[in-house]
């Protein structure tokens, strides 16, 4: 999978989110210059290649009552992962879920779970979810919450790459 | 601001995906029986209101090229503020938290190159004299996460 630089024309003009108007696309195509169906087609393959994850509405969590969160993090035996991970992602509490490499001694985790929830208490219960899901695959488990927001910037494509 | 039902029915249905084609609002409110219009008065009043985030299409950057990585430390409570004001001062680092766990300092790295990771998190251990330890993404599962509204 690859992207030109039109491609990325397209991703700079369309990650602060896509006008609300009848014809987004085409308002999008004219700003750029390009055809319609062109630009279309482009966002189709890139969402094909995975580029796009999705086009859709992300909702403020806080707004809706979603203020706890929590990062999960399971041992779970590496020949189980493959068959576990998936339905622990598939979870509607579950937003980021990774394999990620263990660092013995200090860190026997090899699955992280984002866990979201209106409460702490309703995070716990999700946690508990996970747990009775992994059953004896899973060697052990914690959670950490966040206790502050050190820095946060948002990953925004340079626009000079090309 | 409050939302109604039907603002709720919006973002239910629009966590799920938005069509790639010529009128995409209206196929949309047409699914959810209401009129285009409106659909699109009621998504800029909740954009306004910083009910909705984003809305469009989401990238992974790893795919547009560019490494990331999570990364860990143990910062001493009495070292935790200048730690920070060296880790933060990294332009290459995207986010950071503080964690309850002896883990305590989690951030994120961003750069062009898988190199420049490894190179940044040197960098950051020598000049703390704390061990960076990294997480790169090994396998990501499906994401199924949704806010129910």
């Amino acid at each position: 999978m690859s992207i030109d630089t039109i491609d990325r024309t397209i991703i700079a003009a369309t990650q602060g989110g896509l006008p609300l108007v009848p014809e987004p696309y085409a308002a999008v195509a004219a700003d750029l210059g390009l055809d319609e169906g062109e630009l279309c087609c482009r966002l189709e393959r890139m969402q094909r290649d995975g580029v796009i994850r999705r086009i859709a509405v992300a909702p403020n969590h806080y707004a809706l009552g979603m203020t706890a969160n929590g990062m999960s993090v399971w041992d779970v035996a590496d020949d189980r992962i493959a068959d576990l991970g998936p339905q622990v992602g598939a979870l509607d509490f579950v937003s980021h879920c990774y394999e990620r490499p263990r660092a013995l001694p200090d860190w026997p985790y090899n699955l992280f779970a984002m866990i979201h929830g209106e409460s702490r208490d309703e995070v716990e219960q999700k946690r508990a979810q996970v747990a009775a899901l992994l059953g004896p695959a899973c060697r052990g488990g914690d959670i950490l919450y966040s206790t502050r927001i050190l820095k946060k910037t948002g990953l925004r494509l340079r626009q000079k790459e090309g | 601001m409050s939302i109604d039902a039907t603002d709720r029915a919006i973002l239910n249905r629009l966590q799920e995906g938005f069509p790639i084609s010529p009128a995409p609002f209206a196929a949309v409110a047409g699914e959810l029986g209401i009129a285009e219009d409106d659909l699109i008065a009621r998504l800029e009043r909740m954009r306004e209101a910083r009910i909705i985030t984003r809305f469009g299409p989401f990238f992974d950057a790893e795919a547009m090229g560019g490494a990331f990585c999570l990364c860990a430390m143990a910062v001493p409570p009495e070292k935790f503020d200048a730690v920070m004001t060296q880790v933060n001062a990294r332009p290459e680092v995207a986010h950071n938290y503080e964690r309850s766990h002896h883990l305590n300092m989690w951030f994120v790295l961003a750069t062009e190159s898988k190199d420049e990771i490894t190179a940044v998190a040197d960098d950051i251990e020598r000049a703390t004299g704390i061990r960076v330890l990294c997480f790169p993404k090994l396998r990501e599962f499906f994401i199924g996460f949704r806010v129910a509204a």
